[in-house]
């Protein structure tokens, strides 16, 4: 993705609600598979999508921890709900993905082609990524890009077109101004959408970010956005920003959290937390796996799979003699000070977005801003109290 | 190198509905590659033909429930080399483990005419409660999918890949909205053992249990959620009081509940 200058990006282009099937279509005429939001069981999930039709039009989702309701409005906005379970994570790292296969051969084995089609790398066109999800691809590209790059991630991922919605409806889960990653896409896209619906019109401001967004906004009709219309698109952002309910202080967190190892906290949220792996398999930025091995009856055939792991379970830490993390509290503490402190030595950047999907789908309401603002207010307590004469728990 | 003898193995039923037997029978294509790589020695739900003992396989259904049972199982245990406990009746003392929260002798007087001629222990239990067993397969039923990989493990000497973890890892990674956060539909799947593919989330209803306990399962704190949705303490003795309920995660927090 070639960057464009500065100038481009202050001259958005305008396209009517009635042409945005032609950029699916062009999307498609140029072989994207395109993926994108649709509702499915009464929530909002990514999957494949052909038609504007198929996006979840007039839906608006109420989110809150552990609380999800869609409900359908009359309105006829293509993007005015927050994001679902689901992430992009799982096109660039499948939930479930085949190694390799092998078979028994003379005495040794020999490694089998590959013959499964549905983990094949393709031109995918991800229609509506959140500026947090942009965030989010960038801290994987890191996690899986870096010194030992994983060549699947890698092949998908020089084969993304990537088509972002700037958040114009906050979920009062979301914390991305605190983390810096949001309401408004900063780059990273190919094509940048700030959906503007008013009484009697209905148009997509759009951005260029890259050469391939140029390119294909060619083929769907637009004209340039009048100074008013920019104005619009701007205003509707800067309301988001202030209407994220949600925040998280960062400063400090990175030594804060291995210092507070020992804090009583844990305890509290070990009694709430039932270890059930839902936060850090919605997370974006979560890159865990497990290998396994299987063989079939005959002992003739082998095969590695890979699957999506958290740092939940039991047998994530498990070494010759048991798990390392055998305690629930152990658990939660990993995930916390992964996220927002050993990430930062590990890829120099935290490992969290604000995206608010480890709130909304926690089953017993366990609220990452909460438990860090319980554990600086801990630290804060200790700190001004006897706690200079207490050792520094660091463990 | 291919094996030059077939393993033997052998299908033992105790108290049981047969469910996990027809998984094994439910395998059409498998089943052709296990009939292929095991010689079935003993099995009466399919052959008629049976071999002798000694066995290097033996899938147990059911659970203890009389005392001709608990002898017949050391029976099985010394004539079998491996013995793995199949579903939730051999693993938990399945659902007619309900008989050891009441008195056993109320129900033969109600449902028999002539309860006199009704042998039966005061409690329904596990295998693992009589003799050692060396693999638990989960599930009411067991997940054919994961009886052909235990078979598979056991004979080409290697571990099952059998998760103790939630039902949710499965759930998540099928991609499956949460019933609970998504329909404030009270689910189990958080605190019982993975195995079925998170099959109920999948038709867009809550987890039953039917794996049993996870490895892990914080029950205290998912009842206090499923309060919150609403549901009283004898739905919560209900819920927890059905396939696994002599499970011991599952026993504490139904007593807990029953008032
Ligand atoms: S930790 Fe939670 S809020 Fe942060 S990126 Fe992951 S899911 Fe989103
Ligand atoms: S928080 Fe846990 S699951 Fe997520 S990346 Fe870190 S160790 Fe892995
Ligand atoms: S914090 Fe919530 S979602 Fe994460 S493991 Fe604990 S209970 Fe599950
Ligand atoms: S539907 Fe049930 S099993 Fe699935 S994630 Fe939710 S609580 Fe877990």
């Amino acid at each position: 993705m070639t960057k464009r200058t500065r100038q481009d990006s202050e001259t958005p282009d305008i396209i009517e609600s009635r042409d945005f099937q032609a950029l699916f279509d062009s999307l498609a005429k140029q072989g994207y598979r395109l993926v994108g939001p649709t509702v499915r069981e009464g929530v909002v999930i990514i999957d494949e999508i052909a038609q504007v039709s198929e996006l979840p039009i007039g839906y608006i989702d109420e989110q809150e921890k552990g609380t999800y309701r869609l409900t359908h409005s009359s309105g006829s906005a293509f993007f005015g709900y927050g994001l679902g379970p689901h992430s992009w994570k799982k096109y660039l790292f499948p939930p479930r993905m085949r190694l390799w296969q092998a078979q028994r051969y003379n005495g040794s084995f020999a490694i089998a082609a590959d013959d499964s089609t549905d983990q094949e790398v393709q031109p995918l066109a991800l229609i509506g990524v959140r500026a947090c999800e942009l965030a989010a691809l960038a801290i994987q590209d890191r996690v899986f890009m870096g010194d030992y790059p994983d060549p699947h991630y890698k092949a998908q991922r020089e084969q993304l077109f990537i088509v972002a919605v700037n958040c114009i409806h906050p979920e009062s889960t979301c914390f991305c101004t605190s983390m810096n990653t949001g309401p408004r896409a900063a780059g990273g896209f190919d094509l940048a959408l700030t959906e503007v619906l008013e009484a009697d019109r209905h148009y997509l401001l759009t951005q260029v970010g890259s050469d391939a967004g140029a390119k294909m906004l060619e083929a769907v009709p637009h004209r340039p956005a009048t100074r008013e219309e920019k104005a619009a698109a701007d205003t509707l952002i800067s309301r988001a920003a202030e209407h994220i309910e949600r925040s998280m202080n960062t400063r400090g967190l990175k030594e804060l959290l291995p210092a507070s190892a020992e804090s009583p906290h844990w305890d509290a949220i070990a009694a709430r937390c039932l270890a059930c792996g839902n936060c850090t398999l919605v997370c974006p930025t979560c890159f865990c796996a497990t290998v396994e091995d299987t063989t079939d009856l005959t002992g003739e055939n082998a095969e590695r799979w890979r699957l999506w792991d958290s740092c939940f379970t039991t047998e994530f830490s498990y070494v010759i003699g048991g798990s390392v993390r055998a305690s629930v509290k152990s658990r939660y503490r990993q995930w916390l000070t992964h996220k927002l402190s050993t990430w930062v030595d590990q890829f120099g950047t935290l490992g969290c977005v604000g995206c608010g999907r480890c709130i909304t789908w926690c089953p017993v309401e366990i609220d990452i801003t909460e438990e860090v603002r319980a554990i600086q207010a801990q630290h804060a307590a200790v700190s001004d109290g006897a706690g200079r004469k207490k050792k520094d728990a660091h463990a | 190198m291919p094996r030059k003898t077939k393993p033997k193995l052998a299908v033992w039923k105790f108290a049981s509905c047969d469910g996990c037997q027809l998984s094994l029978l439910d395998c059409e294509d498998e089943l052709l590659a296990v009939a292929d790589a095991v010689e079935i020695a003993y099995f009466p739900e399919a052959t008629r033909a049976s071999l002798k003992g000694p066995y290097d396989v033996s899938l147990v259904e059911g659970s203890i429930t009389t005392e001709h049972d608990a002898e017949r199982i050391h029976k099985v245990r010394r004539a079998s080399k491996t013995l793995i406990a199949i579903g939730a009746c051999a693993t938990s003392g399945g659902i007619q483990a309900l008989r050891n929260f009441k008195d056993v002798k109320q129900f033969t007087s109600v449902v028999y005419a002539t309860p006199k001629y009704i042998e039966t222990l005061s409690k329904s239990t596990p295998i693992a409660d009589h003799v050692f067993v060396d693999f638990e397969l989960r599930g009411c039923p067991i997940n054919k999918m994961q009886l052909v990989e235990v078979i598979s493990a056991y004979l080409n000497g290697r571990k099952p890949n059998v998760p103790r973890y939630s039902v949710c890892i499965e759930c998540k990674r099928r991609g499956t909205p949460c019933v609970m956060v998504a329909h404030g539909t009270p689910c189990l799947g958080p605190v019982t053992q993975a195995g079925c593919g998170a099959l109920c989330p999948l038709y867009q209803r809550g987890c039953f249990g039917c794996y049993g306990p996870s490895d892990a399962p914080n029950t205290r704190s998912l009842s206090e959620q499923w309060k919150a949705m609403g549901q009283t303490p004898k739905d919560l003795a209900r819920a927890f009081r059905t396939y696994n309920a002599y499970a011991d995660a599952f026993r504490k927090e139904g007593d807990l509940h029953e008032g």
